[in-house]
């Protein structure tokens, strides 16, 4: 496997809103090899049918079983290749708990106000900011924040969504 | 119409025609049980393991191309079967096994004879379902043998829990059934059938590779006309077996690790490869960049998952094999080339795969002290003249029946071969025997092999199934032995039993009729002798202890370099 080629996708699956279905799509890519960057699930205006984000990484050939492995699964409804056919917004949202003393405070306001972040809660000894964005943007906002004393991050991985009138 | 759980399941059965079921009762399937008790219309065959249930299911469904049901109860009931689902879903046969399962108020609890057999299946099952709600049931039956059946095939489990047994609810069966997420693709694509076409029409040195999807598909007819109208050399994957008639003129045998040599020659220097219902495993290509290097591919196959997997594909066809090749051959006819024309144009690739079939045919050293397996396969094939269908275990008996037994209808061998299953063979042909009552069903085992269902001597015999088992008894776990001595340096490590049953007492205190011979000249007498009999018989063949299967590829070597003898 020539790891130069190897890219990131995001994959938008609409799956059946079944027990299993998730463990089902979990076990296959643990059992075939398949790596997860990110999934994030739930239920879609169809309460029968589960949205489902994932983001995984491969060379063409990977990508490709991937995606014709997911579309075998009798429980999956529709797999579509975000990435691949371009054209889309992506989403992730991040809690960031931050050291927030008096001589930092100041330069954490800073910080969000450039990023839009929201401060959630607030302690004596530290904020929580709320920030949501691209990748790329909250990478950026850790790695400021980082200085500061970053004491707990939790992310909720991407969600994608096509543009225009192409819906899912 | 009201029921219980349990007599939806039965009637179920009945809508679905299901003659016979292989099972084993329990706790959490009592109820079943009880309504078995009370219809006539279902045969039930009892076993005496709960794998051999799903062998036989499995022997059943590959001999009769019908679904195989099975029948167990909970906890080890059901995780007893986990082998022989297995087995059938590597090789893509339908079969739908029914497994019994704790109160829906206890799952989770760790209670009595509880496991979570859908989350153990859940890789090795086309797919599965636990029922929690009586009133699903019609429809989940209903969805499990679709599934199971049709695209490409495979086993689906059915967990039921006791509560929903005993429930009562309206039965209504659905006569038809769809599933919006689950439409496999039938039709081939007109295009890619022409692009096939017109590589055909350029290629000088293309090769028929057959694989068991011809055979799942019922197009060994089409792979025929094929074959015959193109003049095109056919080679087959285990799996393929059947699928070509052994005996034709154009059959090269089966290819990979333990391949003819003509037929991973002709694979090797071939321009074109139209491969049918086989999906490119390791033990067919070889080391992959090696194998059909100048080739170019066309692949037929239902799942598009085995295209472009393990090789690189120029034309992709999915499509039900017996669809697209009917596509093709309609195509071709329209090109309107006789058979005079390709039995011309491809005259000097003929040339070329006859000097390698003279130069290393399929053969062995008979030796005057010991019987050689392959004779007894040769002899077998002559006396049964290939009419009979034959089941393996997995090893040595399971390669030399493959090369020797030139299987010349689909369905004649039974065989696990993605999985390779040891302990297969016999409770499959069980199954065999039973979905074709008129035929002869013979299990070619290895000493090792045998034994791991040999339980089912009492099956056998209960259900009258006048199966012949021939082990081909060389004391070792042979092709264990064969890698040791050809890639250990002869240490043979834990290969050698030192103690064997007296397979014919052993066949004597079932009340079934045991044999031995040891000499080369016992086969034909031998085996004259078993296949008059009209019941269970047991031949224990002492063969060369230290006979190999050749040719040979090593593991992860090019399929040309072959040890030939």
């Amino acid at each position: 496997m020539n790891e130069k080629n190897e890219k990131k996708h995001t994959l938008s699956v609409l799956v059946e809103n079944t027990p299993g279905a998730l463990a089902r799509i979990a076990g296959l890519f643990s059992g075939r090899g398949f790596n997860i960057d990110s999934l994030c699930v739930a239920e879609t205006l169809d309460p029968t049918l589960s949205h489902l984000t994932l983001v995984t990484h491969g060379d063409e050939f990977i990508i490709e079983q991937i995606i014709k492995q997911l579309r075998r699964l009798v429980d999956v409804y529709k797999v579509v290749d975000v990435t691949e056919e371009g054209d889309f917004v992506e989403r992730e949202m991040a809690l960031i708990k931050v050291r927030a003393e008096k001589e930092t405070r100041e330069e954490i306001f800073r910080i969000c106000e450039i990023f839009r972040c929201k401060i959630v809660d607030v302690s004596p000894k530290t904020y929580i900011l709320e920030v949501t964005g691209d990748e790329d943007k909250i990478k950026a906002v850790i790695e400021l924040l980082k200085p500061m004393g970053i004491r707990e991050i939790v992310r909720t991985g991407i969600i994608a969504m096509k543009r225009e009138k192409k819906t899912l | 119409m009201m029921m219980s759980g349990a007599q939806m399941v039965v009637e179920a059965l009945k809508r679905e025609g299901v003659e016979v079921i292989f099972g084993y009762p329990g706790g959490a399937v009592i109820d079943i049980y009880d309504e078995l008790y009370k219809t006539r219309e279902i045969k039930h065959v009892l076993v005496r393991h709960e794998q051999a249930a799903t062998h036989a299911a499995d022997g059943y469904a590959r001999s009769t191309g019908r679904v195989g049901t099975v029948l167990v109860t909970s906890g080890p009931g059901a995780t007893n079967t986990v082998t022989g689902i297995a087995t059938a879903y590597m090789d893509s046969i339908p079969i739908v096994v029914f497994t019994g399962q704790v109160p829906t108020k206890l799952i989770g609890n760790d209670a009595f004879q509880e496991a979570d057999i859908t989350g153990i299946t859940r890789p090795i099952t086309k797919h599965n379902f636990l029922v929690k709600r009586v009133e699903d049931l019609p429809f989940i039956i209903k969805a499990a043998f679709h599934i199971a059946k049709t695209g490409r095939p495979g086993p689906v489990l059915v967990d039921l829990p006791k509560d929903v047994l005993q429930a009562k609810g309206k039965f209504d069966y659905p006569n038809e059934i769809k599933l919006r997420s689950y439409n496999p693709n039938y039709e081939p694509h007109i295009k890619q059938i022409e692009r096939a076409y017109e590589l055909l029409e350029k290629a000088e040195r293309p090769v028929l590779l057959v694989g068991g999807g011809v055979i799942s598909s019922e197009a060994s007819e089409e792979i025929k006309e094929l074959a015959e109208r193109l003049n095109l050399p056919v080679t087959m994957t285990l799996m393929g077996l059947g699928g070509f008639p052994g005996d034709h003129d154009q059959s090269l045998g089966m290819l990979g690790m333990h391949g003819t040599y003509y037929a991973n020659m002709a694979v090797a220097n071939c321009d074109l490869l139209l491969t049918v219902g086989a999906r490119f495993d390791d033990r067919v290509t070889g080391r992959v960049d090696a194998f059909a290097p100048m080739a170019k591919i066309i692949h037929i196959d239902i799942d598009p998952t085995s295209i472009q997997k393990n090789v690189k594909v120029h034309i992709p066809i999915v499509a039900d094999c017996k669809r697209a090749l009917r596509k093709l051959l309609e195509v071709i006819k329209i090109g309107a080339k006789p058979k005079k024309y390709w039995k011309e144009r491809f005259k000097d690739w003929w040339e070329q795969i006859d000097i390698w079939k003279r130069r290393y045919p399929l053969t062995y050293k008979p030796d005057p002290n010991y019987i050689k397996p392959q004779y007894v396969i040769e002899k077998l094939y002559e006396l049964t003249k290939g009419e009979a269908i034959i089941t393996t275990e997995v090893g040595q008996n399971q390669m030399w029946t493959a090369q020797f037994y030139k299987f010349k209808y689909p369905r004649t061998l039974i065989s696990s071969g993605g999985l390779g299953t040891m302990g297969f063979g016999f409770p499959a042909a069980i199954g065999a025997q039973i979905g074709n009552p008129d035929k002869l069903v013979i299990d070619i085992a290895g000493d090792g092999s045998i034994q791991m269902n040999i339980q089912e001597l009492a099956t056998a015999m209960e259900q009258r199934v006048p199966v012949k088992i021939i082990i081909l008894n060389n004391g070792y776990l042979g092709m264990v032995r064969q890698w040791q001595e050809l890639f250990y340096g002869k240490r043979y490590s834990q290969v050698r039993f030192e103690v064997l049953p007296d397979f014919v007492r052993l066949a004597e205190a079932y009340g079934a009729v045991g044999m031995q011979i040891t000499k080369p000249e016992e086969v034909e007498p031998a085996l004259k002798k078993i296949l008059e009999l009209k019941t269970l018989v047991i031949l224990d063949v002492h063969i060369a202890p230290e006979e190999g299967v050749f040719p040979m590829v090593p593991a992860g070597r090019a399929t040309t370099e072959m040890i030939l003898v």
